[in-house]
């Protein structure tokens, strides 16, 4: 069960201060949504965990272990688009993690090692419902189908964490509504911890056990280069569907609603 | 009445309209070739239609008096050998280097600014060096040919490379990528396609280095024989030896066109 701890990480460019005073721990198994205004810095943030930019101070901590300053496969990630690859067929774009894994010199199995990869894969695919289309390529698939894909070639790796960033903003409602069960019933059996940046706040409650908003305290023009944005709501989220598996009863009181203000 | 840009031409117009302007350029010659020979019979500059068959049939099914070697043949020979060497050198270097250069930061910081500065080099300059350090063989015409077009492909497909999408090579990472295997499994594959494009792009400037090359030094080739038969004013070889030019260098073009459609199928798929 994974335990992310992030003490007070801030993010500077040149002298533009885009976040600062970030602190927080997470439960195992939560569902952070990341909420705020544009440009408060979440999807910085995602990035910062992503290991794709480092904290200009303070740390982020995976299990107690500092994060490395470059993306690795404990950390599964979906962004809007671009996540899977088009000149891959979507079995070939799952089985490519496990080929990178097995194979670091040719990138490719053969064999029996490769019909076991193939299998894994499938099993994958057929999980987010894509197990018809393993054939085609990306730009054959709907926007949904191809954010399934690359919910199912992240998850091949078997992160610990799962960063989403705005990864239904392209979605229509229906799709998107689809693509939320799948990825809950994911997060149920995986029991990971899903970092989701979203713009869309009935989409976070929904899906997220704990809702943290950014956004800046000081608006003044005058202000805006020397404070960033900051943790302003931290909510817990009564969850309507049980959690996965029976968790200490002082957690249970925890879940409880309640409006945490960090003020 | 629609405006004109939507106005289209349907399938019978459209190949007709193809075909005028190459049918106006025949015309075009054979009425100033009528004009001039009607004149002056002996007139070269403009050669008359059985002129031309005679010389095609000369040069193509005729074995030449000092050599027996049939000249079409020999001469197409040699100018695809120099010039297939040439592309296929630069194909390989301009692959590797520019794959590198845009994905590696360290090689990119190192080599940007000199392969600008490569490129903006006249390869023709140069020629007299190439001809004075590899003498007036082979070498030199072949090196001309990598030479004039290297820098380009390597300057095109680095920024092919640095244009696929950040969100791609993240992604490879944290599916436990290192970096050889981003390369040889995510930038590979996909900027095979863009060499295709990059070579047929570079195939005017390569005839242009052989055909310059060969007309300086060379004992046949395309290019040799087009600038030998200048001295005898002979408009008759010279004319068809330009359509066949422009016929293999159209063809090469089509072949790697098709070569892109067969070979990258996944680039034509779906709603790109």
């Amino acid at each position: 069960m994974t335990r992310v701890t992030v003490e007070n990480v801030w993010k500077t460019y040149g002298r533009q201060t885009v976040l600062e005073r970030i602190s927080f721990e997470t439960a195992p198994q939560s569902f952070i949504s990341l909420v705020g205004p544009s440009g408060c810095g979440k999807s910085t943030f995602l990035r910062m965990l992503l290991g794709d930019e480092a904290p200009t101070q303070g740390r982020i901590l995976v299990d107690g272990v500092a994060l490395q300053a470059e993306p690795s496969p404990d950390r599964g990630v979906v962004f809007q688009k671009y996540s899977v690859f088009p000149h891959l067929t979507a079995l070939q774009n799952v089985m490519l993690g496990i080929e990178l894994g097995q194979s670091p010199f040719l990138g490719h199995l053969f064999g029996k090692r490769r019909r076991a990869a193939r299998d894994a894969s499938r099993a994958m695919l057929k999980s987010v419902g894509l197990e018809a289309a393993e054939n085609k390529y990306p730009a054959e698939l709907s926007g949904g189908m191809q954010q399934r894909l690359a919910i199912a070639q992240a998850l091949v790796k078997r992160p610990k964490l799962l960063l989403l960033d705005e990864p239904f903003g392209a979605l229509d409602p229906g799709i998107r509504a689809e693509v939320h069960e799948i990825l809950l019933t994911l997060w149920r059996e995986t029991g990971m911890t899903i970092f989701m940046v979203t713009h869309d706040l009935s989409e976070a409650f929904k899906l997220g056990t704990r809702v943290i908003a950014f956004d800046r305290r000081k608006n003044r023009p005058e202000e805006l280069e020397a404070y960033g944005a900051t943790i302003t709501f931290d909510l817990p989220v009564m969850r309507k569907i049980p959690p996965p598996e029976p968790v200490a009863s002082t957690e249970a009181v925890e879940q409880k609603p309640k409006i945490a203000i960090v003020r | 009445m629609r405006r004109l840009i939507n106005q289209r031409p349907d399938v019978l117009s459209k190949l007709l309209l193809a075909a005028l302007p190459f049918f106006l350029v025949f015309l075009a010659y054979a009425l100033a070739s009528q004009a001039r020979l009607a004149l002056n019979p002996d007139d070269k500059l403009l050669p008359g239609w059985t002129t031309l068959m005679e010389a095609i049939n000369r040069v193509t099914f005729v074995p030449d008096l000092r050599e027996g070697d049939y000249l079409l043949l020999l001469d197409t020979t040699v100018s695809m050998e120099r010039l297939g060497t040439g592309v296929g050198i630069a194909m390989a270097i301009g692959f590797i280097v520019g794959v590198l250069q845009g994905l590696i930061p360290y090689i990119r910081a190192t080599l940007t600014n000199f392969t600008n500065v490569v490129s903006m080099i006249p390869a023709l300059a140069i020629l007299p060096i190439l001809f004075i350090t590899f003498g007036l063989g082979e070498t030199a015409k072949i090196v001309l040919i990598v030479v004039g077009i290297v820098p380009f492909i390597i300057r095109d497909l680095a920024q092919r490379v640095e244009e696929l999408p950040h969100e791609q090579i993240i992604k490879a990472q944290t599916l436990g990528a290192s970096t050889w295997q981003i390369a040889m499994r995510i930038v590979v594959p996909q900027m095979l396609p863009r060499l295709i494009d990059s070579v047929r792009m570079s195939l005017g400037p390569a005839w242009l280095y052989l055909i310059a090359a060969e007309a300086i030094a060379a004992e046949s080739g395309l290019g040799y024989r087009i600038f030998l038969m200048r001295r005898y004013l002979s408009m008759d070889v010279i004319l068809p030896y330009v359509a066949w030019i422009t016929f293999l260098a159209f063809s090469l073009d089509f072949l790697l066109r098709a070569l892109r459609r067969v070979a990258f199928r996944w680039m034509y798929r779906g709603h790109m």
